[in-house]
């Protein structure tokens, strides 16, 4: 594995290259059953044309009201990155024409967004907090998607789906901060992280409620930032990293032949993993953005804004430096927190009671693996966390030894029954009776006497094998302290 | 039976309550005046049967406690407003055919009243124009005749002329109108009525095919100043589904209707002394401060020193925003689509080259225009910054006086033809309508006279914010001391 700290270089013929980026994430505002200027709905995979409103389709007359909980949800992820709230935004129209925008115009922000500056840190190394770094937001403003034209369903025309039209969007720029698809694809996984925990997007990018614009450009290290290129709606995190990484060395390329890198819109194929020319500059929309004369600012007052602070939820970070504080390794920590759902679902496994660095362990450790297998995410696993709470409780207080306690991890997978029943049920408790102990201790150094010589003779590590003995012969019921206790009494 | 068609509001509700005459009696009047004159063509669309239907409704309803204000009283409704299941079409044959499945909030709202629809009326394309000339229809012919002995068909004005003149030759005892630049009062003028457009945001746009968002405001047209209040009235009021409706009460404006305007400073702006007016409408303002005076007001010299230009400034934002307004008549989900071309640009520019007419097409080249990279600062930017300048000037004046007294038009309804390959001359009719329009003031037009050619002129009345009240009691004022009782001789 690369070395985290190195700076990321595209080698060229006259030397190394600094690649830098800056993501424009398009993410779904997915918190609200509505579009953002209309009561239809956004449900994903719906028919065709079956969730469009009047305004939707832009009939004669019709006027677009601002849903105020799409604001909100702005507003809180916003929050949610540190960054500064404009209470005062407004609208702008971004005039084009294409069959997939009904108005004829975007309804977007450009000269005043909702939401300024902020930033989110990223760790390039889960086990290092060295490695962390700092990407600054530069702003996020709310406009309306636009709908999806369909070219497989006649042989000489396209169709429009407007299902999609006028869903609300949450642009976040970001600066030109990240110099390695690494940072990039760390910076996309925190952000959708943010999103999810803020509950504003869910972050499918599959299903489009996240996708990014790449900006990317070349230069020698020092030197000023290089002419860039953005590629357009890239939907899944291994591909925009695939983007950068192309675009890099092509632009460096170009550049070391001689040639200029042209200011334009790229477009990605997934199949190639390849980008290729939209349009250039010169092809560019004249988009004529102004003020939208059918909507009033947008102006937030004090009990909104402390609303909108109150209703967020712990966030990653915090959480993280939480868990760490109570012992949980950096590693664990960071695994814990990554996801929304294994937050959750850990908090109510540490409010079961449990000690939280055991419970993070055997989580990482045991529960993930055991998923794993199962082909089950969090939200799906058969176990609870008062279950799991149970569980643990039982290894704490010497019920159960962790061997023991993996296969009654396996039982509650399967039966779904409590972990004490089980151990109760099975005859599974672990036993401290000294007398049973010591005598399967007798037969196995009679059964080994060779081994108990070598022993003797200086073989230390002849020990753990005793104990392993004992323990099978125990079904690994026998507490581990009182076998070694015993052993060494017998053989020391 | 007498002629019911030659009654006020006012006084048809108090007949028709009181069981003096029928409302099916007063639709079937109506309806025949309507077939009767259509030689005007002021109505695009005839619905007798929808005045017949809501007439028997009030006649079922007579005596009921809960009949609403307008119960009994059939209406024109400007082709403007969305009707359900009726045609709608901004006069404008991108949308011919089009029968939206909605009804607008205003159309609503006087169908809640128990106002029956008597058709649809004629206008300007998208309400671009002032003369009613570039209607896909062809113009209204005004009812009015000069004294010139040319009988020469004149213009009611416009955008709403087939409003103004629907009420004019007594074909409509009401009607709705859509003022963004002079459209109600510009018409209400020509023709010898009185039309009011109130502060913007008192109507709810939503419904009504925009022109320039910022501006557009719907109010009534009708033969007295009390019918403009029970109408204005019953169109009034928030509406959610418009984001810069006013959430505020409708007051009981024909109720609180008084002609003593005694303590009012009436405010007369030197800057409206322009060059070129007729001697005949400086001469019926000079009469209008005379009345005023006589009622008790004080009138008072004001300054609006922006005024020269408010025309300049209009005619870059109403463009502006109609430019991307009309965007979206765009062949794809509704009205014309014209067929046999390769590609959907090609389809765009084939569809709206012959779905749009010249005048619209000039606004959406202007607007584009101003809106262009490079441009816009200096067009756009600038005229926001004048119409705050515009707004000042208002504001400024307000504190020296309580309402403005002006000439509604700078001239006497003209022959159709006569300014129509003059854009400019054509603009100039509202040099004092858009002022108000751009301060998003109460303003409406009272008929004060006859001009030497035996033509109506208009007094306007500008009020502050939310003071419709004021400027319906200075209207009443005038109406009372003018005695204006001209009418057109019918030669249709």
């Amino acid at each position: 594995m690369a070395d985290a700290s190195a700076p990321f270089r595209i080698k060229g013929e006259t030397g190394d290259w600094e690649v830098v980026v800056g993501l424009e994430v398009h993410a779904q505002i997915t918190a609200t059953a509505s579009k953002l200027f209309s009561g239809a709905a956004t449900a994903f995979g719906a028919e065709p044309n079956t969730q469009v409103s009047l305004i939707d389709a832009a009939m004669p007359g019709m006027l677009p009201v601002p849903n105020r909980e799409c604001i909100r949800q702005a507003v809180r992820t916003g929050m949610a990155l540190d960054a500064k709230i404009n209470r005062s935004s407004r609208f702008d129209r971004k005039n084009y024409f294409y069959a997939d925008l009904p108005q004829g115009y975007q309804i977007s922000q450009l000269f005043h967004p909702l939401v300024g500056e902020g930033e989110v840190e990223i760790l390039l190394d889960e086990k290092d907090e060295n490695s962390a770094k700092r990407v600054g937001i530069e702003r996020i403003h709310v406009e309306q998607d636009a709908g999806k034209l369909m070219h497989d369903q006649h042989p000489t025309m396209s169709y429009v789906d407007l299902n999609r039209a006028g869903v609300a969007l949450m642009e976040i720029v970001s600066r030109p901060d990240m110099r390695s698809p690494a940072e990039a694809g760390a910076y996309l996984r925190k952000l959708r992280a943010i999103l999810r925990y803020v509950g504003s997007c869910d972050g499918n990018m599959e299903e489009g409620s996240m996708r990014a614009d790449v900006n990317v450009s070349v230069r020698k290290p020092g030197a000023e930032y290089g002419t860039r290129t953005e590629t357009k709606n890239v939907n899944s995190v291994r591909f925009v990293m695939q983007v950068i990484e192309y675009e890099a060395r092509r632009q460096v390329e170009v550049l070391e032949e001689g040639g200029t890198i042209a200011q334009e819109t790229r477009l990605f194929d997934p199949d190639r993993g390849t980008t290729r020319t939209l349009r250039s500059k010169e092809d560019a929309h004249d988009y004529r953005y102004f003020p939208d004369p059918d909507l009033l600012p947008l102006e937030l007052d004090d009990a909104f804004l402390e609303e909108c602070r109150s209703s967020l939820p712990e966030l990653p970070d915090s959480k993280r430096k939480r868990y760490e504080g109570s012992g949980i390794t950096p590693y664990n920590a960071s695994v814990l927190t990554a996801e929304v759902e294994t937050a959750r679902w850990f908090d109510a496994l540490l409010e079961a009671g449990v000690q939280p660095t055991q419970a993070a362990n055997w989580v990482v450790a045991e529960l993930f693996g055991a998923l794993n297998r199962l082909g089950k995410s969090i939200e799906e696993s058969p176990v609870s966390p008062s279950q799991a709470a149970e569980l643990l409780g039982l290894v704490a207080d010497g019920t159960i030894s962790g061997t023991i306690a993996k296969q009654v991890l396996e039982i509650m997978l399967e039966t779904g029954e409590g972990a004490a029943d089980i151990v109760e049920k099975r005859g599974l408790k672990q036993t401290s009776d000294t007398g049973a102990i010591d005598s399967e201790i007798e037969k196995i150094l009679a059964a080994n006497a060779d081994k108990v010589a070598e022993y003797k003779g200086g073989k230390q590590q002849l020990f753990g094998f005793f104990v392993g003995q004992t323990m099978k012969a125990m079904q690994g019921k026998a507490n581990p302290q009182v076998v070694n206790e015993r052993l060494r009494a017998k053989l020391d | 039976m007498s002629d019911l068609t030659s009654l006020s509001i006012a006084e048809l509700r108090e007949g028709f309550r009181s069981g003096e005459f029928t409302a099916r009696e007063i639709a079937e009047q109506y309806n025949a005046a309507v077939a009767g004159a259509r030689t005007l063509n002021a109505y695009t669309v005839e619905t007798p049967e929808d005045a017949l239907a809501a007439a028997s409704a009030a006649d079922e309803a007579r005596t009921s406690s809960e009949l609403g204000s307008l119960a009994g009283i059939p209406l024109g409704i400007k082709d403007l407003f969305a009707t359900r299941g009726v045609d709608t079409t901004a006069g404008s044959r991108i949308l011919k055919d089009f029968k939206p499945p909605y009804e607008s909030t205003v159309s609503a709202n006087l169908r809640k009243a128990g106002a029956g629809m008597l058709g649809k009326l004629n206008m300007d394309e998208f309400a671009m124009g002032s003369s009613n000339e570039t209607s896909a229809y062809g113009p209204v012919i005004s009812p009015w005749k000069a004294a010139d002995g040319s009988n020469a068909a004149l213009t009611p004005g416009g955008s709403s002329g087939g409003s103004a003149a629907a009420v004019a030759a007594g074909i409509a005892p009401g009607v709705t109108g859509t003022d963004t630049g002079g459209s109600i009062r510009q018409p209400a003028a020509f023709t010898g009525i009185c039309g009011i457009k109130p502060t913007y945001g008192r109507c709810s746009r939503w419904g009504i095919v925009s022109f320039a968002s910022s501006l557009d405001q719907a109010g009534p047209m009708a033969r007295t100043v009390r019918d403009c209040a029970i109408l204005l009235e019953a169109m009034a009021g928030f509406d959610p589904k418009d984001s810069t409706s006013l959430d505020l009460p409708v007051p009981n404006w024909a109720a609180g209707l008084s002609s003593d305007l005694k303590g009012k400073r009436v405010g007369v702006p030197k800057e409206y002394r322009i060059d070129g007016v007729p001697a005949d409408i400086n001469a019926l303002w000079d009469q209008g401060i005379e009345w005023l005076k006589d009622t008790g007001a004080t009138p008072v010299e004001i300054s609006l020193p922006h005024t020269k230009y408010a025309l300049p400034t209009y005619y870059i934002i109403a463009p502006a925003e109609a430019s991307s307004n009309l965007a979206r008549y765009d062949g794809v989900r509704y009205g014309l689509r014209e067929e046999g071309v390769k590609t959907l640009d090609d389809m765009y520019a084939a569809t709206r080259a012959a779905g749009f007419g010249a005048e619209v097409k000039r606004r959406i080249m202007i607007g584009t225009y101003v809106l262009s990279a490079g441009f816009y600062d200096a067009y756009f930017t600038k005229a926001q910054k004048v119409r705050s300048l515009i707004k000042r000037d208002f504001e400024q004046a307000f504190e020296t006086c309580d309402l403005i007294l002006t000439p509604t038009a700078p001239s006497a309804a003209f022959a159709l033809g006569d300014k129509s390959s003059d854009p400019i001359a054509m603009y100039l009719n509202d040099v004092f309508a858009v002022p108000a329009s751009l301060a998003g003031l109460p303003a409406m037009s009272v008929p004060g006279g006859l001009d030497s050619d035996g033509l109506p002129l208009g007094l306007q009345i500008i009020g502050r914010e939310l003071d419709e009240q004021g400027v319906l009691n200075a209207g009443l004022a005038i109406e009372e001391r003018a005695g204006f009782t001209a009418k057109p001789k019918r030669w249709w």
